[in-house]
Formats: C-alpha cells, sequence, structure tokens
C-alpha cells in the first residue's frame, strides 16, 4: 500500500512497486497481490520519463513496467477501503482482484510506505488511520481466521508507534524508524529531480535480491538489514504475538510461494462403457418474449421523490444540562427582573 | 452460543444373519443399545458421538440375501431392505464359517450404507468389531477434531489436520490443458464428453454437498517452473519431489478464474510436456517413479503429466496429432478430488475389504463421513462467527445494526440451534441443510459492509477538538456561579446580623 500521492513522493510509489516487483518475482501470482497506488507517477505531467517509475538512480530499473496490476489506484486509496479488503466487509460488486480471499491457512504481507506519525499513518494526504484501528482490524481478520501468519512491514517516520497496539497472536512487525525518529530517503536522481527511494525500503529491496524461491533464509536475517549507520534511523520489529521462533521463519513464508504438495498415489478405476449424460437442450429457457432493458435506476421515481421526513428527536441530555445551567447561572446573577427584556 | 456442545446420533441397525448369534446376548433379540464416545475438543466444546444399536434378526428377505454367492451380490440384493436415511448404518453379521466373506477378511464394507461383519464368537469382540466399523463409516474422533481445527489448540492437532477444503457452499472447478510445445504436439481432448460421462456422476453424488460448476480451458506456451533433469539409465526426464512446490507458481498467474464467483477454486492441471522434454517423469521421495504420473496441493488441485508416444519414425511430420485417453485422466483426476475433500482409504485396518464406488466416485458412507465433518465444521463456524460479531458490537457501542443484519443474525441463531437438534435426533440431511443456511446468514451479517467501523477518536483528539470550544464560554459561567455562592453565603450571615 503506497499512502501518499503528489509528485515529491515519488519515492513511496518506488518503494512500493519495487516490494511488488520482489514479491512477484518470487512467485506470488497477480491474483494473490492487492495493490493500492495513487499511481499518479508514471504518467504524472512533471515526469520526464514518462510511463516510468525508476527506483535506482542511473535509471536503472523501471519498476512500473508493462505488467503492474493495480488494484486500488488513485482516490480508491482510502483508509475505508484499506480496512474494507482486511475485513473483508466488502460490497458484493466488488470483482475478485479486489478481494482479499485468504483463508486459515494463508500467510498475509502487509507493505505500507508514506509518511506517518506517533500512531497514525496519512493516507493521500487527507485522512489518517490510528495504530488502534488496524489493531482491531487484525483482530476482526483473526476473529474469521483469515490469516495464518501475517508480517506487517512499514517505511514511514515514526514507524514503530503503528505497530505498538496489536494484540492478535501470529503477527510480526518491522518498521523502518522508531517513535522520535524520522525515515531518510535514499538519494535523489538529478535527472528526475526527486528522491527515488526510501533508506529502509533501499537496503531491503538488495537484501531480497539474494534470495530465491528455494532460499532458507530466515526473519533474523531480515532483523539485521539496514542497521543505524546506514539507515539513520533504527529500524524495529516485534516478534512477540508471533509463536514460532524468527529462526525457523523462512523468508519465502511471506515473500514468495512455495506450496505444499503431495504425490496421488491412489487412482479411482473408471467403467469406461458408461454412456455419457446428454445435455438436456432446455427449451423452456428459450425466450418466448423479446428480452426488455431493464431500467436500471428508476429515474423517475427518484427525481420526484420527496425528500424523507427525518425523525424528529429531542435535544440529548448533555445539550439540555449545558443549556439549563447558562440559564440558571443567568438569571440567578442579573436577577429575574431582566426576563422581560428578554421576551 | 459461544461454546459448541453437540451430540452426534448415528442409528445403526446389527442384523444377526442365521448361525451368527452370539451365546451372550444379555437380553433376546430385537432389542436396543446405545454406545456413547466423548470426543473432548477443548475446554468448552465437547462433542459425543452416541450410536443407537438396534440388535435384530433377518427377516426372511435379508436371508435370501445373505444367502448370495459373493459378498458383492449380498451387498445389492441388501441394499433395496436397508434403511437408505443420511447417517445411518446397517450392519449384518454372518457366521464365523461363513464362505461370503473372502479368507482372512473379516469385514465387508459396500457401497451404500451396509457392511458385513464376520460375527466374532462372543458379543464383547463382535462389538470391538462395530466400533472399527463405525470408525470408518461415519467420523472418527481425529475427523471431527480436525472439521473443528479452528478451535483445537495447535500443539494437539496432528499436522495434516488442516489441509482438507473447508467446507463452503460452492466449489469451482477448473480442467486446463498445458500444451508448452504446440509445434510439435497438436493436442485434442474431449473434455466436454469426458465431463459428461465421468465427471458429472460424481458431481451429481456430491452435489448434496455443494454446488459445483465446472469450467475447462487450454493454455499454449505455459511451460512448468522447473527444468526437469534428463536421466540415462531411463532415457527420461525426471522431475524430483523437492521441485514439485515451485512448479504451480508460474502457472498459476496464467490460470485465470471466474472474476463473479468467489467460491474456492479446484485446478486440475494436465501437463503434455515438450518433445524434448519427453518422456517426463514424477519422482517421489524415494527416487521410484510414481505410477500416475501426477501430484497434487491440497486446497489447490491437481497437476498430471501426460506423456506422447515417441512416433514411430524420427521423420514423422511436426506436429503430432495427440488424442487424450481421458478416461486414464480422469481417473486421476477424480481420485485427486477425492483427496483433497479428505476422503482417503489409506487407515483402514487390514482385515477390512472395501467395495470399489466405481463411477460414483464415492461410497455413500464417504458421502455421509463428508456430510458429518461438514456440518460440525459449520456449526463450530457459525458459533465462532456470531461471537466475535457480538463482542465486536459490544465494544464499539455506536455501529448502527440495520434491520436486515439483525434478521440475519436472529436467522443464523436459529438455524444453528435447529442444526444441533436434529444431530442429536440422528438426521443428518436436516441438520447439514440448517447448517449451512446457519452459515450463510452468520457470513452475511458478519461480513455486512455497514458494519464497518471508523470512528476511533484518541482521548488527546477529544480534548483537542473540545477545549478551545467549551473553555471560553465556561470561563464567564464558573465565575458567576462563584458569584453566587458568594452571594448566597452573605445573605445567610446578613439575618443575623440585622438582629
Amino acid at each position: 500500500v503506497c499512502t501518499s500521492r503528489f509528485w515529491f513522493n515519488y519515492r513511496h510509489v518506488a518503494n512500493t512497486l519495487s516490494v511488488y516487483r520482489s514479491v512477484k518475482r518470487l512467485g506470488i501470482p497477480d491474483s494473490h497481490i492487492v495493490l493500492m497506488l495513487a499511481d499518479d507517477m508514471a504518467c504524472n505531467p512533471r515526469n520526464p520519463k514518462p510511463a516510468t517509475v525508476f527506483s535506482h538512480k542511473n535509471m536503472e530499473l523501471n519498476v512500473y513496467g508493462d505488467d503492474v496490476e493495480v488494484d486500488y489506484r488513485s482516490y480508491e486509496v482510502t483508509v475505508e477501503n484499506f480496512l474494507r479488503v482486511l475485513t473483508g466487509r466488502i460490497p458484493p460488486s466488488t470483482p475478485r482482484s479486489k478481494r482479499l480471499l485468504s483463508d486459515d491457512r494463508s500467510n498475509i504481507l502487509i507493505y505500507m510506505t508514506g509518511h506517518g506519525g506517533n500512531g497514525f499513518l496519512k493516507f493521500q494526504d487527507s485522512e489518517e488511520i490510528t495504530n488502534v484501528e488496524l489493531a482491531d482490524a487484525f483482530e476482526q481478520m483473526w476473529q474469521k481466521r483469515r490469516y495464518n501468519e501475517l508480517l506487517f512491514i512499514i517505511d514511514t517516520c515514526q514507524g514503530a508507534s503503528m505497530y505498538e497496539r496489536f494484540y492478535s497472536p501470529n503477527i510480526m512487525a518491522l518498521a523502518s524508524s522508531q517513535v522520535g525518529e524520522d525515515s531518510l530517503s535514499h538519494q535523489p536522481d538529478l535527472g528526475i529531480g526527486v528522491h527515488l527511494m526510501d533508506r529502509y525500503t533501499f537496503y531491503v529491496l538488495e537484501f531480497l535480491e539474494e534470495i530465491h524461491p528455494a532460499s532458507q533464509t530466515n526473519m533474523n536475517d531480515l532483523f539485521q538489514v539496514c542497521p543505524k549507520s546506514l539507515c539513520v534511523s533504527t529500524p524495529g520489529h516485534r516478534t512477540d504475538l508471533f509463536q514460532r521462533d524468527p529462526q525457523n521463519v523462512l523468508i519465502t513464508d511471506f515473500f514468495g510461494s512455495v506450496r505444499k504438495v503431495e504425490i496421488t498415489t491412489e487412482t479411482l478405476s473408471l467403467d469406461r462403457d458408461v454412456a455419457g449424460f446428454e445435455p438436456k437442450f432446455p427449451e423452456e429457457e428459450l425466450a418466448t418474449e423479446p428480452l426488455k432493458y431493464a431500467e436500471q435506476l428508476p429515474v423517475a421515481q427518484i427525481i420526484h421523490q420527496k425528500p424523507k421526513q427525518k425523525d424528529w428527536h429531542p435535544p440529548g441530555g448533555f445539550i439540555l444540562g449545558l443549556w439549563a445551567l447558562i440559564i440558571m447561572v443567568f438569571f440567578k446573577t442579573y436577577g429575574i427582573k431582566h426576563m422581560k427584556h428578554v421576551f | 452460543v459461544a461454546s459448541v456442545q453437540v451430540q452426534l446420533v448415528v442409528p445403526m441397525a446389527v442384523v444377526f444373519g442365521p448361525g451368527s448369534v452370539p451365546g451372550d446376548l444379555p437380553r433376546p433379540l430385537p432389542f436396543r443399545d446405545v454406545q456413547e464416545m466423548e470426543i473432548s475438543v477443548n475446554l468448552r466444546s465437547s462433542v459425543t458421538a452416541r450410536y443407537e444399536m438396534l440388535y435384530r434378526s433377518t427377516t426372511g428377505q435379508e436371508e435370501a440375501a445373505l444367502a448370495a454367492a459373493t459378498a458383492r451380490e449380498a451387498d445389492a440384493a441388501l441394499h433395496p431392505l436397508q434403511d437408505t436415511t443420511l447417517g445411518s448404518l446397517t450392519t449384518y453379521v454372518v457366521p464365523e464359517t461363513s464362505s461370503l466373506l473372502p479368507q482372512g477378511i473379516n469385514v465387508y464394507v459396500g457401497k451404500h450404507r451396509s457392511a458385513l461383519v464376520r460375527a466374532g464368537g462372543s458379543l464383547a469382540a463382535l462389538q470391538a468389531r462395530l466400533r472399527e466399523v463405525t470408525q470408518v463409516m461415519s467420523f472418527t474422533a481425529s475427523s471431527i477434531a480436525a472439521a473443528l481445527s479452528d478451535r483445537v489448540p495447535d500443539g494437539q492437532l496432528s499436522p495434516d489436520a488442516r489441509r482438507y477444503l473447508k467446507s463452503s457452499l460452492g466449489y469451482e472447478i477448473t480442467f486446463s490443458l498445458l500444451n508448452p510445445d504446440p509445434k510439435s504436439h497438436t493436442v485434442d481432448w474431449d473434455i466436454e464428453g469426458a465431463v459428461n460421462r465421468y465427471v458429472k456422476p460424481v458431481l451429481d453424488k456430491l452435489s448434496l454437498v455443494a454446488n459445483f460448476s465446472v469450467d475447462s480451458q487450454i493454455l499454449y506456451y505455459a511451460v512448468l517452473g522447473v527444468t526437469p533433469r534428463y536421466d540415462k539409465e531411463s532415457s527420461s526426464f525426471l522431475l524430483s519431489a523437492h521441485s514439485l512446490p515451485h512448479v504451480i507458481n508460474p502457472v498459476e498467474a496464467r490460470l485465470g478464474s471466474s472474476a463473479a464467483s468467489l467460491y474456492p477454486v479446484l485446478n486440475f492441471l494436465l501437463y503434455v510436456p515438450e518433445r524434448s522434454h519427453s518422456p517426463l517423469y514424477i519422482q517421489d521421495k524415494d527416487g521410484a517413479p510414481v505410477s500416475t504420473n501426477a501430484f497434487h496441493s491440497p486446497r489447490w488441485g491437481g497437476i498430471m503429466v501426460y506423456n506422447v508416444e515417441a512416433p514411430a519414425s524420427p521423420q514423422a511430420s511436426l506436429p503430432l496429432h495427440v488424442d487424450v485417453d481421458m478416461a486414464r485422466v480422469m481417473e486421476v483426476f477424480l481420485a485427486q478430488l477425492r483427496l483433497l475433500f479428505g476422503l482417503s482409504r489409506e487407515e483402514v485396518p487390514p482385515e477390512f475389504l472395501l467395495e470399489s464406488p466405481g463411477n460414483e466416485g464415492l461410497a455413500d458412507w464417504e458421502l455421509d463421513h463428508l456430510l458429518w465433518a461438514h456440518t460440525v465444521e459449520n456449526i463450530a463456524t457459525v458459533s465462532t462467527t456470531l461471537t466475535s460479531l457480538a463482542q465486536l458490537l459490544d465494544k464499539i457501542g455506536n455501529i448502527v445494526i440495520k434491520d436486515d443484519v439483525a434478521s440475519e443474525v436472529y436467522r443464523a441463531v436459529a438455524s444453528v440451534q435447529s442444526a444441533v437438534t436434529e444431530l442429536s435426533l440422528g438426521h443428518l440431511h436436516a441438520a447439514f441443510q440448517a447448517s449451512k443456511e446457519a452459515v450463510t446468514s452468520s457470513e452475511r451479517a458478519f461480513f455486512d459492509p455497514s458494519l464497518l467501523h471508523l470512528l476511533y477518536f484518541p482521548d488527546d483528539q477529544k480534548f483537542a477538538i473540545y477545549i478551545p470550544l467549551f473553555l471560553p464560554m465556561a470561563v464567564p459561567i464558573l465565575l458567576s456561579l462563584v458569584k453566587i455562592v458568594r452571594e448566597t453565603r452573605q445573605r445567610k450571615k446578613e439575618p443575623t446580623k440585622m438582629d
């Protein structure tokens, strides 16, 4: 998830797309990835190289490419949509690619980047998500067993505050900086004119370049990525909610997709001389009357609808009490004889 | 609803054929007996199994049927005379010396819901065998625990307990033909005919469990992600067992699935290797080639490698026309479908003989096996969902619950209660239908889009908003209150002063 928009936040989009590329390279297909981007970089009028997003200076690697599948783009990246994807409370008309169809055997990797603060993460410069809301969303996922294990990586300023409030089991969290520290960006590119990546994600990607689908590297190595000398901020991690020892957790458990397979040793014995079911042509289904266009919106009804009468509710206790106090004080202070002036 | 207390009642009839009645019966036939078995899951949930057994002797027609030559014929003859309600079992006891059962076999399990058991001499030995029969034909403690795997603490489960397909209202089955080398092979597969002839009977039998939809596709230039190794001794290419997990992912990106349906998808892939990599065999862990040349992944589907024979003459014109033997392919795919659902015949005691289900794909008692597991799983899912929904609504007081959400919740509670009642009466079919309705209602209520809570205000934000508004307003009020109190005190002192 990239939670920023506008040209000067180029590095957040490059961060997200680079992690997306790594995850695809290690085997996770697009049908299993939900990518939320503001997607205003590649075709931005200020982009000197249109239709590209570079993650390294000298423009070595175009992470935008031609097979990026963005599921939520532009103004669809909101806190509400993000929480809907996580908890599954999605309107029934949402297509399959925009849903998180995980079950109790799924390992989920969540990577978020953008601008953040102590306890919140800013979404598209107009709203924010707090760490409590995020923790509650994860608890909702756990209640419905929508994940087996969850890895949460966040690359923002004061990122460690976002995982402080988690309380559901089987969650491991990594952040690029502690509370009170800022996450810094890596290097600007003079040709494009903006910073291309953040330091923490840059070093995480260097680490991931060496991982291939069969590698046995474990999580402890990921915790060592980007020490303070390189990153300037202190990356943090949280493993107390996780049941397994991070030593035994493979990187490919989250970043790649290695399935359990079993050799099939049984066969069914079928009788070959069996006549199949002839598919009956359902004659009664042939349209007997001309098909009419179904009214999607009852426009006539909507236009002529009277505004709904809102039920009147008496004012609540707090307001009544406040007004009673004000009136009582006024008349006590200035005397009852002023009433006739009021009325 | 939070704790699951379920009683599974299995109606059983034990029918004694002539000459098989043990000498130590407590009462004369016919009589009823009840055996209970406790399957405790965790501290709050428990499942008890209750076998209501009716011991009786054979009727004339049953005697005639048991006089058949082989067990299979006897089973076929007995089928119309049996109780065919879902979940029930009928066991026919034959004398120890009977030749109906082959040598060394003590129990024959038929295609429907009956078994032929050899008498064991005493009632206790017979009951031990009957217990084994019920373990095979209805449910075991581990199959119920696997269905309730959400609630069982992790340490107590066997490692592969959670690999079967979860209970769902429907499944989508996709058959795909992968042809990576269309220049060398033109592959023709009559998938429509094969589905009609072999797959539809199995799916019709399973239609009680869920809705199935079937589609098929052909993918060209789809390669496996792994390069097979050439083996000089067998002059064939081999895929070792530890490279199999990496085969699926590169292909999955191209498989696609229906955008409209949200049901779990089962993919069955038939891979015709390239000419340069033919023949291709799959090796198991010991290095021996697998007879089916297929492997499957739990909750995903299966892949089978179909080798094309090399052409008779090396100068044969390419592309070669290949007509796929659909029967052989479907034998493997349907076996994989059974394994994905958890219907395996491997853990059967050695003195049992199981009748093959033939083209129907699964025996009636295997269908019961699935229904027991799915009903219990549905009931557990509904109770967890409703409990967590109640907790959510308790914690966040200002979520508005719409009327239709409330009615779904009521419907879910009523359905789950009726499911538990039906289970305790032994009506498996009614219980399963009620549990399906309960799951539908509870999922609809839990995942209703209107229940999203976005109104979290931390305390410091509340102060930051209200103080600038109320503090200036409160200052004159407080000062006036102070003035009032002072005046009242002064007035109280004055009367005494005036005197």
